[in-house]
């Protein structure tokens, strides 16, 4: 299983479709930074089956998105983030 | 070393622009030379990499594609390109300046799986 | 767990900089050990002694070196990257003939290998990048 970070706004349509691309049933995909903007309900990600989308929760605060969220992504804290890399078996980064 | 690990580099940047697929690419040679073994696999732009007849004398750069031709010499011939990513380029094989393996989305997840370690660039 | 960081990109520039450096205090703070945090490309300006960012603003090479001697990290910057860069310590400094050096004091320039080698002896490789 793999961690997938993604730092990108979802005007970085290419990068965001590598990223979903290459995630397995069993990945996650945590979006950090400008990636935040990729866990807006209005923009709802086309995840492949079996893939779980978190949001780290400082960048979602920083940019003003805590109202505009997708049911269904998680918000993590640093921790959290941590703990992500120890579950999964190895990190991507997609930036 | 003892410990070998399988690694992944993937390159999704063109050449020259910046300086991302440089330093994969030694990043990758580098990884060769401690005697880990190295997978490469371009994405998006980055299989712009791969084009023939690249001259950048003009830019005061060197040259890219010389170096990547010689991946094979440092045991670097696990070599991939998203399927994708070149026909939407309308890059064929035949374009590039080393032989590699094209992959569709499945085989591009299945690839990653198969690593221990992947540095994207 | 064993970690090893990545650092590719410029403070300022980008937010993956201060990203790394909180990633590697929340790694700290639940016991981790962290074996290297390595700058590559423009992250090597993360270890400029001469950055001098307002004071109201973090000074993230202060901070990089605060947390590795407090931790006993090992911040590796590419020589190669660094030296082309204009971040040189006082060896490079006299090889190359330059009035000065600014290699904040905490890092240490050193090859690529240094990158190679922290991915094989951790458990997880964290790339924070621009």
């Amino acid at each position: 299983m793999t961690l997938h970070t993604l730092n990108r706004p979802p005007s970085n349509a290419a990068l965001l479709a590598d990223c979903l691309r290459a995630c397995s049933s069993g990945d996650t995909l945590l979006l950090i930074e400008d990636g935040a903007y990729c866990a807006q309900a209005s923009l709802p990600l086309q995840l492949p089956a079996g893939v779980a989308a978190c949001v780290l929760a400082a960048d979602v605060a920083a940019r003003g998105l805590n109202n505009r969220l997708a049911p269904g992504i998680k918000q993590v804290d640093d921790a959290g983030f941590v703990q992500l890399c120890c579950d999964h078996a190895r990190v991507i980064s997609w930036y | 070393m003892s410990t070998r690990k399988r690694f992944l580099v993937i390159s999704r940047r063109p050449p020259y622009g910046s300086s991302h697929a440089r330093d994969a690419l030694d990043t990758a040679l580098t990884t060769a030379v401690f005697e880990q073994p190295v997978s490469m696999l371009f994405l998006d732009d980055g299989v712009y990499q791969l084009l023939q007849a690249q001259q950048p004398g003009g830019i005061q750069q060197k040259n890219l594609g010389a170096t990547l031709s010689a991946l094979p010499m440092y045991d670097i011939d696990q070599l991939y390109a998203c399927s994708d990513a070149m026909q939407s380029r309308n890059l064929g094989v035949d374009d590039c300046l080393l032989p590699v393996q094209l992959l569709d989305t499945d085989a591009i997840a299945q690839l990653i799986r198969t690593h221990d370690v992947v540095l994207s660039f | 767990m064993i970690f090893s960081l990545l650092v590719y990109a410029a403070p300022h520039s980008h937010q993956a900089a201060e990203s790394a450096y909180r990633f590697a205090v929340a790694c700290l703070a639940q016991g981790h050990s962290i074996h290297r945090v390595f700058f590559y490309g423009d992250g090597i300006h993360g270890a400029s002694a001469l950055a001098t960012p307002p004071q109201d603003e973090p000074n993230l090479p202060d901070r990089w070196q605060t947390l590795a001697q407090t931790h006993g990290l090992d911040l590796v910057v590419c020589i190669a990257a660094a030296v082309r860069r204009g971040v040189l310590d006082a060896n490079e400094a006299h090889r190359y003939e330059k009035p000065g050096h600014n290699l904040h004091e905490g890092f240490e320039l050193s090859g690529l290998g240094q990158l190679t080698e922290a991915a094989i002896v951790s458990d997880r490789m964290i790339t924070f990048g621009a």
